[in-house]
C-alpha cells in the first residue's frame, strides 16, 4: 500500500487531479493506512461475533448446551441480543462456522490460499483426460483437486485467468476507442457537440441490462465466448478514456499550438507531435480507471450469460448454495485482480513519463 | 441508401452545429439520426425482433406497459437506488467531516479509500442479498456500499484543498472550527463533493439493478430485464432499458444542475472552452 496508482498524477477523471497530487504529497503514509486497515480488520472481527450469533447458538445447542429462551422466540431475537444472551458461545462459534453470515478474514484467507496454492495433485492419468478446456490457445485439464494446482476447477488463479481475457480484450478496443473519438471530438466542433452528449448518456445505461442483449445479438450472429464480454468491458472502459483524453489533448496552451501552427504545422503533425505527447499523463491516469472498469463489465458480464467459470461466476454460484466464503474469496481475488492491473499501469505510466521527461 | 441517409444527416448537424442554437440541437440531432439509422436497418434488412427491435417497436412496448415500467421504476429506481444514494453520500460526507478533524486519519483512510473506490463493489451485491433479503433494503444496501468510497475520497481530498494563505487569514481572524468549516472549507470542497455525487448517481442505478439479478421480488428493473430476456421479449428488455437511461440521465442532470447553482463561481462552471 505505500504506492497509490488510482490517484497517480493527472487523476483527472472521475477523481480529480488534486485528488492525486494530494495523495501522491502523502507517500510517507505506511503508518496510517496500516492504522486504519488494522482498525477495519478489528471492525471486521467484532462484526462478525452478532452476525454469526445465531448460528453459533444453534450448534452450540445441538451440541448438548440449553438456553434459557426457546429456538422460536430467538429467530426473532437481533444478533446484538444473542450476544448479550450467550456471550461465550457468541465468542466461542463465530470464527469456526462451514457457512457463515459474516466469514472471519482468516477464513477467507484460508480459503484463498486453499484454493490458489494447496490444491491436491494426486490423481492418474485417467482423470486428467476426463476434464479438459481450451483458453489462451492451450489445452487445460480441469478436473477438481486434481492436476497441477493451477488447472483445478477451484482454481482462483483459473477463474481469474478466464476473467482477465475478456477483461484485457474488452480494455484494449475501450482505449483505442476512447482515444479516436477523443481525437474526432478535438478536431471536430461537430463531434465534440453531437458525441460527448452521448457519451454521457451512454454511461447511465446500466451495462447490465444491456450484457444479455449483446450476448444474444452476437449468438445470432455466430459470435461466442470471449469477444461478447469484452464488447461489455470495452463498453465500460472507453468513456473515462475519452474523458481524459479529450481534455489531455487540449491541454497545450495556446502559446504552443501558435508556435506550431507559425511552423506551418498540419493538423496531423500538431497532433502527433504536440497534443498526443501532452495527453501522456492524463492518457495513463484514465487507463487506470479505464482497466479496474473493464474488470467490473467482465465480471458482471459473466452474471447473466450463465458462465460456469470465471470470478464472477464464482459469485453467483456461491450465491445460490450459501457458500460465503466462496463469494469473499472470489470477492478478494477480483480485488486483488483489480490491483495488479492498476499497478501494472502505473508501472507501465513511469517507465514512460521517466522516458519523456515529465515525471513529477 | 443508409450511407446516403447519414450523410445528409451529418451535413444538417454539421451547418446547425455553426449556428448559435447549435448547442443545444446538434446532440438531439445527433441522438435522433442515430434512431432513425436504427429503424432503417432493422426495415431494410429484416432483422428480426428477437435479435435488435426497432425503435417505434421500443415506444410500442413502452406505451403499453406504462404501469409495469412505473412499478419497476419506482422499486428499482426510488426505492432502492434513490435511498441508497442518499443514505451512502450523507454517511460519506459525515464521515469525511469526522476524518478530516485528524491528519492522520486522512493521510490513512485517502489511499485506502481510493483503493477500494477502484474496487468491483458490485460484487458485494450477492452478500447483501443473503443477508437482507429479496426487498429493496439489500438493494439499497447495495448502492451504500457503491457510492461511499467515491464520496468520501473527493470529499476529504476537497475539504483539505485550501491555500495555506486562507487558512492562516481564518486564523487571523480568529475564526472557530465551525465557521472554518461553514467559510473556508465546505465553499472550497464542494466542486469536489459534487464530482463525488455525479459519479455516484450513475452508481446507484447500476448497483440497484445488478442486486436484482441476485434475487428479487417479482417487481423492478431488474428483475424485467431478465425474465423478459428469458422470454425472449426484447421489446420490454429495450423498454426497461430507455427507462433506466432516462432515468439515470435525468437524475445526473438534476445533480449536476444543483451543482451549477452552488457552484457558479468555479473556473469550471464559468462557460467558455477548457
Amino acid at each position: 500500500m505505500t504506492d497509490h496508482p488510482i490517484s497517480a498524477p493527472g487523476a483527472g477523471i472521475g477523481r480529480s487531479l488534486r485528488v492525486g497530487l494530494l495523495v501522491r504529497r502523502m507517500m510517507g503514509t505506511a503508518g496510517p493506512v496500516l492504522a486504519v486497515v488494522a482498525g477495519l480488520l478489528a471492525i471486521w472481527y467484532l462484526a462478525a461475533i452478532p452476525m454469526n450469533a445465531a448460528q453459533s447458538v444453534t450448534d452450540a445447542e445441538r451440541a448438548g448446551a440449553a438456553f434459557d429462551v426457546s429456538a422460536a422466540e430467538r429467530r426473532d431475537m437481533g444478533g446484538l441480543s444473542l450476544v448479550a444472551l450467550a456471550p461465550g458461545t457468541a465468542l466461542a462459534g463465530a470464527y469456526g462456522q462451514e457457512r457463515p453470515r459474516l466469514p472471519a478474514p482468516h477464513q477467507v484467507a484460508g480459503e484463498m490460499w486453499a484454493s490458489t496454492f494447496a490444491l491436491g495433485a494426486d490423481c492418474g492419468p485417467a482423470e486428467r483426460e476426463r476434464d479438459r478446456l481450451e483458453l489462451f490457445g492451450r489445452t487445460w485439464a480441469v478436473h477438481e483437486d486434481c492436476l497441477a494446482p493451477v488447472t483445478s476447477r477451484r482454481s482462483l488463479i483459473l477463474h481469474a485467468g478466464l476473467t482477465l481475457a475478456p477483461t484485457l480484450l474488452g480494455f484494449a478496443i475501450g482505449s483505442l476507442l476512447g482515444v479516436a473519438l477523443a481525437v474526432g471530438i478535438v478536431h471536430s466542433r461537430v463531434m465534440d457537440l453531437s458525441v460527448m452528449p452521448w457519451a454521457i448518456a451512454s454511461q447511465t445505461i446500466p451495462i447490465l441490462a444491456i450484457a444479455p442483449m449483446i450476448i444474444v445479438v452476437m449468438n445470432s450472429v455466430g459470435i461466442q465466448g470471449l469477444l461478447p464480454k469484452a464488447i461489455i468491458s470495452a463498453y465500460l472502459s472507453f468513456f473515462p478514456v475519452v474523458v481524459g483524453m479529450a481534455k489531455g489533448l487540449r491541454a497545450p496552451s495556446a502559446a504552443d499550438l501558435d508556435l506550431m501552427r507559425t511552423w506551418g504545422a498540419s493538423g496531423a503533425r500538431i497532433l502527433w507531435h504536440l497534443r498526443l505527447p501532452a495527453s501522456a499523463p492524463y492518457l495513463f491516469a484514465s487507463l487506470k480507471i479505464g482497466v479496474a472498469a473493464a474488470l467490473v463489465g467482465a465480471i458482471v458480464a459473466e452474471l447473466p450469460t450463465g458462465a460456469v467459470r470465471g470470478l464472477g461466476a464464482r459469485l453467483l454460484a456461491g450465491s445460490y448454495y450459501g457458500q460465503t466464503i466462496q463469494i469473499w474469496s472470489a470477492l478478494f481475488a477480483a480485488a486483488i485482480a483489480a490491483a495488479l492491473l492498476v499497478a501494472a499501469i502505473g508501472g507501465i505510466e513511469r517507465g514512460v513519463l521517466g522516458r519523456m521527461g515529465l515525471r513529477r | 441508401m443508409i450511407l446516403g441517409v447519414w450523410a445528409a444527416l451529418w451535413g444538417a448537424n454539421v451547418w446547425v452545429a455553426g449556428r448559435s442554437f447549435g448547442r443545444w440541437l446538434a446532440p438531439v440531432l445527433f441522438g435522433a439520426a442515430l434512431l432513425i439509422l436504427w429503424e432503417m436497418t432493422v426495415r431494410l434488412f429484416g432483422v428480426p425482433q428477437v435479435i435488435l427491435p426497432a425503435p417505434t417497436a421500443i415506444g410500442a412496448a413502452i406505451s403499453a406497459n406504462v404501469p409495469t415500467l412505473w412499478a419497476d421504476f419506482v422499486q428499482t429506481f426510488v426505492k432502492g437506488a434513490l435511498s441508497g444514494w442518499a443514505i451512502g453520500c450523507a454517511a460519506a460526507l459525515l464521515t469525511a467531516l469526522v476524518i478530516d478533524r485528524s491528519g492522520f486519519l486522512r493521510r490513512g483512510v485517502l489511499p485506502v479509500g481510493n483503493f477500494l473506490a477502484a474496487l468491483p463493489i458490485v460484487g458485494t451485491a450477492p452478500i447483501f442479498v443473503m443477508w437482507l433479503g429479496f426487498g429493496w433494503e439489500s438493494k439499497a444496501a447495495v448502492v451504500v456500499a457503491m457510492v461511499f468510497f467515491p464520496v468520501l475520497v473527493n470529499t476529504v481530498a476537497g475539504l483539505a484543498d485550501t491555500q495555506p494563505m486562507q487558512r492562516d487569514l481564518m486564523a487571523t481572524y480568529g475564526a472557530s472550527p465551525g465557521q472554518r468549516l461553514r467559510y473556508l472549507a465546505a465553499p472550497s470542497a464542494l466542486p469536489f463533493v459534487f464530482n463525488g455525487l455525479k459519479i455516484a448517481t450513475t452508481l446507484a442505478l447500476i448497483g440497484a439493478i445488478v442486486a436484482e439479478f441476485f434475487g428479487s421480488p417479482t417487481v423492478g428493473m431488474g428483475f424485467r430485464i431478465s425474465t423478459e430476456v428469458g422470454r425472449l421479449n426484447l421489446p420490454m428488455v429495450w423498454a426497461e432499458i430507455a427507462v433506466a437511461a432516462l432515468a439515470g440521465s435525468a437524475f445526473y442532470g438534476i445533480v449536476a444542475l444543483i451543482e451549477k447553482r452552488l457552484c457558479f463561481w468555479h473556473p469550471s462552471q464559468r462557460g467558455g472552452r477548457p
